[in-house]
């Protein structure tokens, strides 16, 4: 597989691409982070309690298609989105990038993630976990087709709400 | 004459001013939460959990209810228990799974066993006790009072409380509203669990969660979303909202909002966001209702929203989807608030999806709404650091008119809860 793998797709482009990503989203140039997305994305953070869930069956945190996603990012524009109004400051750590898989043209891939969020008149907040990705390559570039962000707190807690792009 | 009183009461109701306050020294005391525990939450019936979340026999959760750790589970015989997770040898939780199927509980720490009916079934090393140990007193504590109703499980830690069914009273006919929605009269809470903090007061997500005022300052980035997806979510000329509705008393400090939908309900009223090929399912749902209930009673179920307090801290809202959620305080200054989505037990694959989907439109800490109630919410506890300076929070909304016409952008309502949480806690001071 890793010889398939090779001739598609290698590992410093899907890096790339989600550190690309993850500074879009901590510089909240969503527009721009959109771009990257195809046009029948979906994101999805999973509940805590059912990391492995399936969001037909499960109410999950956030299960949005792109015609959600791109409401979401509307809301998050707007200072009328209080609970991100001011922004937090985020700063995101990729590591452990791995393709895990090609399967036509749907290349899978996860990586860990820490994400430390900032706000005013609030806690530090630290969410830790891993994605997994499902990426195509469209016109020459690597598209996100699907993101699931999967926390590793047994429960939201202190985290409170996921009011920003995981 | 002042319009805010003085003096030092928590609760202040001035008829003829037409005004009600609430002294916020309520909302950051340490004092009057160890009030509230013990005048509040050891006398009233508490959320412990819904029958199809132990479906089968050993099946178990565990939760705090009321600040106690709980296992909710079923015994091999199907009987329902609420124990204490406590071990009555040296007090450790003899159960450390958030959820799952037993056959016994047991204790790490010195190995005591105990039978899903919460009986003692072992001791090692048993004969060490004197003559007096007695295996039959000695299995876990249940909690004083569980009862249900339509499969909704409450404790009570007070022994002596009147039954279940008494204390909801009125509040029974806003409950049956929400299971009438399943054809079998069956509703289950569907896997997923929202557990998160909110860094403020509990009472204010009682006040929050049946707040029909803040819909339009609070939530307009939802509104924009419902009128981007082709929602009609205007308010007709005079009125705050797009419907309007109205704020009731349902007795014993329990009340709710009664509003004529817009928002679109999965059983059963279409709205543009659940998609074209969504109509005639929605159109089948409807003529099922009708049929089963009437059509009156059918236009209550799937023409009306309704957000159900039961005092003290459990919220049925019926939304965009239903929501079950239940909050306890932490502090002063702090909650824990679990919630789930609720739906009926024969739902299709299609319809639960669509459910699950309303539901992430407006609920829980991904949603389009709840996350900037949270925000609320913090906002007021960071300004109650002021409290002695500025003292009253104000309810006074309605206060002129009849308690029949408060409408739920009123704070009628809301006041049905405050006068209650003030009787007990001075019954009991």
């Amino acid at each position: 597989m890793n010889e398939i793998v090779g001739s598609t797709v290698s590992r410093a482009e899907v890096e790339d691409l989600f550190y690309i990503e993850a500074d879009l989203l901590d510089t909240w140039r969503l527009d721009e982070w959109l771009a990257l997305l195809t046009d029948d994305a979906f994101y999805y953070v999973p509940p805590n309690d059912k990391p492995d869930a399936d969001a037909r069956y499960t109410l999950f945190t956030i299960a949005d298609d792109i015609v959600r996603l791109r409401e979401r990012i509307i809301r998050l524009k707007d200072p009328n989105c209080h609970a991100e109004y001011p922004l937090s400051r985020t700063r995101r750590l990729i590591s452990n990038v791995r393709i895990t898989g090609v399967d036509g043209d749907i290349i899978s891939a996860s990586a860990n993630f820490v994400i430390h969020r900032f706000r005013h008149n609030d806690l530090q907040r630290v969410f830790v976990g891993h994605y997994r990705y499902k990426i195509r390559r469209q016109g020459g570039r690597l598209k996100i087709a699907e993101r699931r962000a999967i926390l590793d707190a047994e429960e939201l807690g202190l985290l409170g709400s996921v009011s920003f792009i995981l | 004459m002042n319009y805010q009183p003085s003096g030092h009461d928590f609760v202040v109701e001035n008829p003829e001013q037409q005004t009600f306050f609430v002294n916020r020294e309520v909302f950051v005391s340490d004092d009057v939460l160890a009030h509230e525990k013990a005048a509040i939450f050891d006398h009233c019936w508490v959320y412990v959990g819904h029958a199809s979340e132990i479906k089968n026999p050993g099946d178990f959760k565990t939760r705090p209810v009321a600040g106690r750790p709980i296992i909710f589970c079923r015994d091999r015989e199907g009987e329902v228990h609420a124990l204490i997770n406590c071990c009555r040898h040296r007090g450790a939780l003899v159960c450390r799974e958030r959820e799952g199927n037993a056959r016994q509980f047991y204790c790490m720490y010195h190995g005591w066993t105990y039978h899903p009916d919460g009986r003692l079934k072992s001791v090692p090393g048993a004969d060490a006790y004197g003559p007096a140990f007695d295996n039959a007193e000695m299995g876990l504590v249940a909690v004083p009072r569980l009862e249900s109703y339509r499969d909704f499980y409450f404790a009570n830690f007070d022994r002596d409380a009147v039954d279940l069914e008494g204390y909801l009273g009125k509040a029974k006919e806003y409950i049956d509203l929400v299971v009438d929605q399943s054809p079998s009269g069956k509703m289950q809470i569907i896997s997923g669990t929202q557990e998160y903090d909110i860094r403020a007061n509990w009472k204010l997500l009682v006040e929050n969660s049946v707040d029909d005022y803040h819909l339009i300052s609070t939530h307009s980035t939802w509104l924009n979303y419902m009128r981007n997806s082709g929602v009609n979510v205007t308010p007709p000329k005079g009125e705050l909202l797009p419907t309007r509705g109205f704020g009731k008393d349902l007795g014993n400090g329990h009340l709710t909002t009664d509003n004529p939908n817009y928002r679109g309900r999965p059983v059963a009223k279409w709205i543009s966001v659940y998609g074209e090929d969504a109509k005639a399912d929605i159109d089948a749902m409807r003529n099922e209702l009708v049929s089963r209930l009437g059509s009156a009673r059918a236009a209550r179920v799937a023409d009306t929203n309704r957000n159900l307090c039961i005092f003290p801290n459990l919220v049925i809202n019926d939304g965009s989807s239903v929501t079950v959620r239940h909050f306890y305080p932490v502090a002063p200054d702090r909650m824990h608030v679990i919630a789930w989505a609720l739906g009926p037990v024969e739902e299709t694959e299609a319809q639960r999806a669509r459910r699950l989907h309303a539901f992430l439109t407006f609920y829980g800490p991904g949603g389009f709404a709840t996350p900037d109630d949270v925000a609320a919410l913090e906002a007021a506890q960071l300004g109650f650091a002021a409290w002695r300076e500025v003292p009253w929070s104000d309810l006074s909304r309605g206060m002129g008119k009849p308690r029949d016409q408060q409408l739920a952008t009123d704070e009628g309502h809301i006041r049905v809860f405050w006068r209650r949480w003030n009787e007990l806690m001075e019954t009991r001071a």
